[in-house]
């Protein structure tokens, strides 16, 4: 790796901006945590973005700094895997909005005080503007691929319609062109969870850091239930108990799936920011492609070169493979290169994230046929 | 590697650098070898998952969809040529999706297994049990083929419709039938279509 500072793991920028965001404020400074992995050759022609879900991070293929666990696709991106530093020069950004590095609610405003909801909405095409930026800022002119699961999906959706002579393939796995009703209901539940903690005082919980981890936590049980199959639950947990023989008669987790879902959402309570989640949540909501686009999907896409590849699983409920092949028409209806398969898998929306062989064989024929 | 007959018949008839829309595509047999020997700018529509993703990872644009549903979706006069090779007959709307063919692309190959072979009258007519034959090969009750034809029906098909017939290859096993007694004596046919 070159000893350019700009390379490497757990960096950092500062870039001025401003940058422009959709709901008419302008963020500057902007700042981008990221992380790259391989190297740039020399025509800058083999680098790769990953994007990552809701509450993911740039740590995308090294051990997180804080809870010592892997990266979060080390089953994507490794040696030997579809995506491999050997050949890519790949980089994993920090969503803007997030608590992970990059701005977002918690930063600090020009005055030195946490933003809070100070903060302004963005959107998911503003998060991709921010990577746009520290894309530049790596000296990358066009990316070889961009790829994301989930929220990373919609960022690579977002990627090729705001900036098609950039991205040469799109890989979007388990995601959607637009929040469904059903999917801002949900999100719904866990905004309102949050704010009606009392400890979320209008978003100014950073002074005392008593933060509304009870709503945080009710936020990501009601989202998690959402990332499983019921199949899969039911294989998992079923009606089983937790740790005792009989019902208690009481409101203690007797089963294990309550169990479960307590530990998702305690555990998710330290390392995610409730504010946070707000504004994210509310640019996933706010995301839809074909209005941005004056009504039509193809419209999006009209005159593409870029080649694409869409993914669905046929147990997630979440982004359902209907939605996949929504996109899959809008494609063909603008002539658009595009591959599509539903995989089985019986972990629903979360399988883009597990082992599933098939989704890593796909992903590398269509990556290779690119190169 | 050695294409199956009506496929390889399709790939020595397809112009070099055309755009070609291979619907019920398998693996990409086909597509591999038009984009690998002729230039071609290759897609394909593929029903089967496992298909679709061998298709994928060998580096072809294939999407997982359905020739009754998804053609609909093309726009028009985007291919040189739109193939549908040994699918016709599994169409619940073989006419529709015929028309589609030839409303996406300009001309049309269509393979199908004749009914009318002499193997499958024979069958029929002493065992009076359905055929299994090499073309179909499938039993009744697990066969996709719901909507069977002869290479009769077909040339009457497309005369009805104001379709023009380019060209026909007619095949028993890989060994060519002429054209006169091809109903009898070919166990399957290619046609290629023009609007």
């Amino acid at each position: 790796m070159s000893d350019d500072a700009r390379f490497g793991l757990a960096r950092t920028v500062s870039l001025p901006g401003p940058l422009a965001l959709d709901g008419g404020a302008r963020l500057s400074p902007v700042e981008i945590a990221y992380e790259t992995y391989g190297t740039l050759n020399a025509d800058g022609s083999n680098a790769i973005l990953i994007c990552h879900a809701l509450t993911g991070d740039h740590h995308v293929a090294s051990t997180h700094p804080i809870t010592g666990k892997p990266g979060w696709w080390t089953r994507m991106v490794g040696a030997g895997k579809p995506i491999d530093p050997a050949r890519h020069f790949i980089i994993c950004s920090n969503v803007l909005g997030s608590c992970l590095g990059s701005s977002g609610p918690a930063s600090k405003d020009p005055g030195g005080a946490p933003y809070a909801m100070r903060f302004p909405v963005i959107t998911i095409r503003d998060m991709v503007r921010a990577q746009a930026m520290l894309v530049d800022h790596l000296g990358i002119g066009t990316l070889q691929a961009v790829v994301g699961g989930s929220m990373g999906g919609m960022q690579v959706l977002e990627w090729a319609a705001t900036y098609p002579d950039r991205v040469r393939s799109a890989v979007v796995i388990a995601s959607a062109a637009r929040h469904s009703a059903q999917n801002i209901a949900f999100h719904e539940v866990g905004r309102q969870a949050i704010m009606a903690d009392p400890q979320w005082r209008g978003g100014d919980y950073y002074a005392d850091g008593k933060a509304p981890t009870a709503g945080l936590a009710v936020a990501r049980m009601a989202a998690h239930i959402t990332y499983l199959s019921e199949a899969g639950l039911t294989e998992k947990f079923g009606r089983r108990l937790q740790k005792r023989d009989a019902k208690s008669f009481g409101f203690d987790a007797d089963f294990q799936i309550e169990s479960y879902l307590r530990h998702q959402g305690i555990s998710f309570v330290d390392r995610f920011d409730a504010n946070s989640y707000l504004y994210i949540t509310r640019a996933m909501d706010y995301f839809d492609l074909a209005e941005e686009h004056g009504g039509l999907l193809a419209n999006a896409f009209k005159g593409t070169n870029t080649r694409f590849c869409m993914v669905s699983f046929d147990t997630d409920w979440l982004y359902p493979t209907s939605e996949s092949r929504a996109v899959v028409h809008a494609l063909n209806a603008a002539g658009a290169a595009v591959s599509f398969v539903e995989l089985s898998s019986p972990f629903g929306h979360d399988a883009f994230l597990l082992d599933v062989p098939e989704l890593n064989r796909v992903v590398d024929g269509f990556l290779r046929a690119g190169e | 590697m050695s294409l199956r007959p009506d496929l390889a018949i399709i790939a020595n008839n397809v112009a070099s650098g055309s755009r070609v829309l291979d619907i019920g595509c398998g693996d990409g047999e086909l597509m591999a070898v038009l984009r690998d020997a002729k230039g071609c700018d290759a897609r394909g529509i593929e029903i089967d998952g496992a298909n679709v993703s061998a298709a994928v990872a060998r580096g072809l644009s294939v999407i997982q969809g359905d020739a009754d549903t998804d053609l609909i979706n093309y726009p028009d006069d985007t291919y040189d040529y739109a193939i549908l090779s040994q699918t016709l007959q599994t169409a619940r709307s073989p006419d529709r999706v015929l028309d589609d063919l030839l409303r996406i692309g300009r001309r049309a190959f269509v393979s199908f297994p004749n009914f009318a072979y002499w193997r499958v009258r024979w069958s029929l007519m002493w065992s009076g049990r359905m055929p299994v034959t090499a073309a179909l090969p499938v039993s009744w009750y697990e066969t996709e083929n719901i909507h069977q034809l002869t290479i009769e029906d077909f040339r009457a098909f497309v005369a009805e419709r104001g379709i023009t017939v380019e060209n026909a290859w007619f095949l028993s096993g890989d060994r060519r039938r002429g054209a006169a007694a091809a109903n009898l004596r070919a166990e399957q046919a290619v046609f290629l279509l023009r609007r």
